[in-house]
């Protein structure tokens, strides 16, 4: 693996975290496994693409991508509790929706090439820097988001997100609707879902309709290696740790690629990780058991 | 000052297997109460706790509370003045915060949820006096994990975050149930303690009759949905298990032999 190829990964590894960290919250926080996150993805980068080639700034391009993610989480989250519909078919059906709501918002084409258009990757050029802007572009902002999202969720009213995940009763009976919390966890991990998409479609100067599949099991990847590899205990550290992992995951994929593997075989591959990944707590009893069984 | 008139809740209405939990439930609690509730499997008890919190609808009939009727308000919203404990200690509490966050989240029950810091230095302070309060060492332990608590801890944190903020209203159901006895004794003298102190108008499911004797000011026998039996402090002093066996007996035409509702 090149050098060049090495810093490339740890950038969409940094840049990925932030959907990563939006996974986070559904499925750690909330433990709900949302699916709105394929489709929330690309509504970010098609957002984006579409402010920064008409000239707009590319800050403002993340904060627009950030309110129209939360408004698909909002979306989702109402279906769910509002009509009773299952909360992950709830996702399935607003990231199908957000297909078509992708291709309006990109103006009909299924793709868009932002030529020589400002990112926030680029607003360094002209500083000592500018060799490593990109990862220090990167860096930054998921530093930003990572500590934003620690001190939410210490406040009063991420306590209340966390508590919803984990015992909706308990939740209740503390005098919580727990209905909104739902609302604002999904509503915040598809905004920051969006962020990644938006920042995403700037890195790769390209925004594509069919860029966000699989997209939420990247991010369960992410969350998962980094629960193995780094640990869940205490918050900041666990934060940390979907960061880590996700970059882990983007070597993962980089060192697969360099020892041969095609790249149509990605996906399944992915898949192949995170399948292992979440059975492990069921293959290690299995095997616990086995040996008892062999024992006694 | 609780008062349910007409109460009536049915499982399943219109169906087969159409259930009627609560019969026309009339009852009046006075302020600072604590009502023992006994009665033998599926008599309704858990069914009146639970339409009193709002976690059923009710069918028919008023709840009202403080002169306030609540009948219609969800159940996060009543939870502003009733406190509750349940028979599974992992339903009280959330098991992967730690000991404080679990007592901040009650005690911010009153108060707006926005971006405040979750836990203030204050009250910090205040949920240690209190847990030490319970003399279970939990005040050493307040960034540990709630999931790492045994049974009988996790209900006594529960029965502390049901009780931080002063309920009008607190609601145990077969709180110590699940607990080995040494433990339950535990828990109970907590929960006579705490109702006591703070004079917390408190209802208590027990399958105990014993127990239902000799706590509280005032026992009710539930079955099949109605109220057949409502002893003030007085006629419990006159009571027995023996006399209170018979008197269900006679009252609800059945025996208790193969009844959970045992002697102990
Ligand atoms: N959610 C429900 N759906 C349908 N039927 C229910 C439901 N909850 C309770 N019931 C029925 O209502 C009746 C009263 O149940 P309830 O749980 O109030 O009894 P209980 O007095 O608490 O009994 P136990 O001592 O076993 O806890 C029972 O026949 C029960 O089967
Ligand atoms: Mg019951």
């Amino acid at each position: 693996m090149t050098l060049l190829a090495l810093l490339g990964s740890i950038e969409l590894g940094l840049i990925y975290a932030v959907m990563a960290l939006g996974v986070f919250i559904s499925f750690r926080t909330l433990n709900t496994p949302d699916l709105t996150v394929d489709g929330s993805f690309v509504l970010g980068a098609a957002v984006s693409a579409v402010i920064c080639s008409s000239g707009g700034s590319p800050f403002a391009a993340l904060l627009v991508a950030f309110v129209f993610g939360s408004l698909a989480g909002t979306v989702t989250s109402l279906l769910n509790t509002k009509l009773g519909i299952q909360p992950l078919l709830s996702g399935i059906l607003v990231m199908l929706a957000l297909y078509s709501v992708n291709l309006r918002v990109m103006g009909g084409r299924a793709n868009i090439h932002l030529m020589n258009s400002p990112s926030i990757f680029n607003l360094w050029q002209v500083a000592y820097f500018a060799k490593n802007a990109k990862l220090i572009t990167a860096t930054l902002t998921i530093f930003i988001i990572l500590i934003l999202l620690y001190f939410f969720l210490q406040t009063r009213l991420g306590f209340a997100l966390r508590a919803t995940g984990d015992n909706e009763t308990m939740v209740r009976a503390a005098g919580i609707n727990s209905d909104v919390t739902k609302l604002i966890g999904l509503a915040l991990s598809n905004g920051l879902v969006a962020v990644s998409g938006a920042m995403i479609a700037q890195y790769q100067s390209y925004a594509d309709v069919g860029m966000g599949l699989g997209m939420v099991v990247m991010g369960l990847a992410s969350v998962i290696i980094g629960e193995v590899v780094f640990g869940v205990k205490p918050l900041l550290r666990r934060l940390l740790a979907v960061v880590l992992g996700s970059v882990l995951y983007r070597l993962i994929i980089a060192f697969a690629f360099a020892m041969g593997m095609p790249a149509n075989d990605l996906k399944l591959v992915s898949a192949i990780i995170v399948a292992i990944a979440l059975s492990t707590g069921t293959l290690k009893s299995a095997v616990l058991k086995q040996k008892r069984h062999l024992q006694s | 000052m609780i008062q349910i008139t007409g109460l009536t809740k049915i499982f399943d209405r219109g169906t087969v297997s159409e259930k009627v939990a609560l019969a026309n439930v009339n009852l009046t609690f006075t302020a600072g109460e604590f009502v023992t509730i006994i009665g033998g499997n599926g008599a309704g008890k858990s069914t009146l706790l639970n339409c009193l919190a709002g976690v059923y609808a009710v069918d028919a009939g008023v709840i009202r509370l403080d002169g306030n009727d609540i009948t219609g308000l969800p159940e996060y919203k009543r939870a502003r003045w009733i406190g509750r404990v349940f028979q599974d200690p992992s339903l009280g509490t959330a098991y992967d915060m730690t000991i404080e966050e679990n007592l901040a989240i009650a005690y911010h029950k009153n108060m707006r949820r926005g971006i405040q810091p979750g836990i203030k230095k204050a009250e910090r302070q205040h949920f240690q006096e209190r847990l030490a309060a319970l003399g279970l060492g939990l005040e050493n332990r307040m960034k540990d994990k709630v999931g790492l608590l045994s049974g009988g801890q996790r209900q006594a944190l529960t029965l502390l975050m049901a009780t931080i903020v002063k309920p009008r209203l607190l609601l145990l159901d077969e709180h110590t149930a699940s607990l080995d006895p040494a433990t339950a004794k535990k828990v109970l003298q907590l929960t006579k303690q705490l109702v006591t102190d703070k004079r917390l108008s408190t209802l208590m499911i027990t399958h105990n009759m014993k127990e239902a004797l000799a706590m509280g000011t005032r026992t009710i026998m539930m079955h099949n949905g109605e109220v057949i039996l409502d002893l003030d402090d007085e006629e419990r002093k006159q009571m027995t298990v023996e006399k209170l066996v018979s008197q269900f007996e006679s009252k609800s035409g059945s025996s208790l032999n193969n009844d959970r509702m045992l002697l102990l």
